[in-house]
């Protein structure tokens, strides 16, 4: 029997991920330099780990409440406030979910009625438009420019918004680009949500790795709380990935329908995780400083020598991905980063993995030691100058 | 702080070559601002961290407590440069609290400590107490965990 043809059309019309093909290649060769990985090289932090394990030896192994326990939504919501400049109730305007990925797929679920469209900046992370897709909406992709430096611009959003546009997601800093934007250009965002009547979902997982400037989230704009889900986590600036936690913020009847939707799909996030968060909030800042400034001069290091070897690279303001443009050589992304794979042991993602406007570039994840970025960076050289020899 | 001060820092055991990379400079740039900290006493040395436990070293180290009389004019300082001048101390510090001087001494047998203490340490002048506690055992050295088995964690070589 065919049990292919049981699989619901949706999902089976759903492209396999890029970064899926990609780790099928790299996960059968050995000594691999790899820059292709979206987590940060540091543990979790041992104070928060010591949570975790404490929480275990306290007996706390049972459910919680499926907003999540009241606690962490306290710690949320005055963390939210001291950092993003918008409050919400702990008791009603909270959500504690799987990691941010289970944030955005709630969003998506309960605010999405088939057919409507739902607007993001591209390249962008790799579940946008399957999250989209699988709540029967409609990807509505807006490309951004390296010579924005990947900010998203309204008069993008303007080209391509369309009649029946529900939803816009942000991801600012946006994986794979770095891209963000200033508060000038987050206003004239929120003023285009206004006059389309958009609600937003501001996904800011990598907003405390912000090297440049403030961020600014667009919940804190005039007029904007209303209109916007603010989604967030822990595992980039807490180094906390294989916690899964994260949690949404936003209007209560918005959290309320998301809460419903988690409630009969994922009960609550793992307890453990949620006493661990806890102790990230309360006590992890300076920790998660001393990384952000380690990836801030690391950042710094690859940009340069990106550019040092021809790869044009805009210097990412956030994040721990540099973007550069490998055009140059004369190849698509993806032979770029095979041939680079295998010539040289060095993984990066080819940019089309996070989206057609991906096309000319690779991300590279520079969350990994000095000596691993250096090495990487002599063997990068040495392969675009093989192939520009080999070119001439 | 200076960038190279905070290479030196966070970047492990990186050469010269490699720092200058890091730092977009030259190599004789390195040197010259490693002979500067040096030159500024800031740059003390380098010096291995290592785990003497299974190499059967019989170096004995132990913590001493001193209590010192503080001089008109000079405070603790200048018996506290004294002290630290002998070969047996490896670091020495002021302390707040029951007693001044918190002096970490090496020797290579508990013999030869307790000669330390006793012969040299607390017959100086103006030293008027000690107490020494020897170490038994080491579980972490200047940031590295000893004997603890380090697994290293499984990343993913590619995630989204």
């Amino acid at each position: 029997m065919d049990s292919s043809r049981h699989i619901a059309k949706h999902v089976i019309n759903l492209p396999k991920s890029g970064i899926r093909d990609f780790f099928e290649i790299v996960s059968k060769m050995k000594d691999v330099i790899s820059l292709g990985i979206g987590e940060p090289d540091f543990d979790t932090p041992w104070h928060i780990r010591e949570a975790g394990i404490y929480a275990l030896e306290k007996g706390k192994t049972h459910y919680t409440s499926n907003l999540g326990l009241i606690e962490l939504r306290r710690a949320i919501s005055k963390y939210v406030e001291a950092n993003y400049s918008v409050s919400y109730v702990p008791e009603n305007e909270v959500i504690i979910t799987v990691g941010v990925s289970e944030a955005l797929d709630l969003a998506c679920r309960a605010l999405i009625n088939p057919g409507d469209k739902v607007m993001f900046h591209q390249p962008c992370y790799v579940s946008y438009s399957p999250s989209i897709t699988l709540a029967h909406g409609i990807a509505v992709p807006v490309p951004t420019f390296a010579k924005d430096n990947f900010a998203l611009t309204v008069e993008a959003l303007r080209a391509a918004w369309q009649p029946g546009c529900k939803l816009l997601m942000l991801n600012l800093p946006c994986n794979p680009t770095g891209g963000t934007c200033d508060r000038a250009q987050i206003e004239a965002i929120a003023k285009f949500a206004v006059e389309k009547d958009l609600i937003v979902l501001s996904d800011e997982i990598y907003s405390e790795l912000t090297f440049e400037g403030v961020h600014t989230s667009i919940a804190s704009i005039a007029g904007m709380k209303e209109r916007t889900i603010f989604l967030h986590g822990f595992s980039k600036a807490f180094a906390m990935t294989g916690w899964r936690i994260g949690y949404a913020c936003g209007p209560a009847a918005l959290i309320e329908a998301m809460m419903k939707v988690h409630q009969y799909s994922m009960l609550c996030a793992s307890i453990i995780s949620q006493e661990a968060a806890i102790e990230a909030l309360m006590r992890g800042e300076d920790g998660m400083k001393k990384m952000r400034d380690q990836y801030h001069r690391r950042r710094d290091f690859i940009v340069r020598r990106f550019n040092e070897i021809g790869l044009k690279c805009h210097l990412p303001r956030g994040s721990f991905y540099a973007f550069p443009d490998i055009s140059k050589t004369g190849l698509s992304e993806k032979d770029f980063a095979v041939g680079l794979l295998q010539t040289e042991k060095v993984a990066m993602v080819p940019g089309t993995a996070f989206g057609e406007n991906g096309k000319g570039f690779c991300r590279a994840c520079f969350a990994t030691s000095y000596e691993q970025l250096i090495e990487a960076a002599t063997r990068i050289e040495r392969h675009v100058q093989s192939l520009a020899a080999k070119k001439a | 702080m200076k960038p190279i001060v905070k290479l030196l820092l966070e970047g492990g055991s990186l050469d010269t070559a490699q720092m200058a990379q890091v730092l977009n400079l030259s190599a004789a740039d390195v040197n010259r601002q490693l002979d500067e900290l040096k030159a500024s006493r800031v740059l003390l040395g380098f010096r291995p961290v290592l785990n003497l436990a299974h190499e059967d070293s019989g170096v004995v180290r132990a913590v001493i407590e001193v209590r010192i009389t503080p001089e008109r004019g000079g405070g603790f300082n200048r018996l506290a440069e004294r002290i630290s001048k002998f070969d047996e101390v490896e670091s020495c510090f002021l302390m707040s609290g029951s007693y001044d001087l918190l002096v970490f001494v090496n020797g290579a047998s508990l013999q030869k400590v307790a000669a330390f203490v006793s012969e040299k340490l607390s017959t100086l002048e103006g030293v008027l107490s000690t107490a020494t506690h020897f170490m038994l055992r080491s579980y972490k050295e200047q940031g590295f965990l000893l004997d603890v088995k380090q697994e290293e964690a499984e990343r993913l070589k590619v995630a989204p």
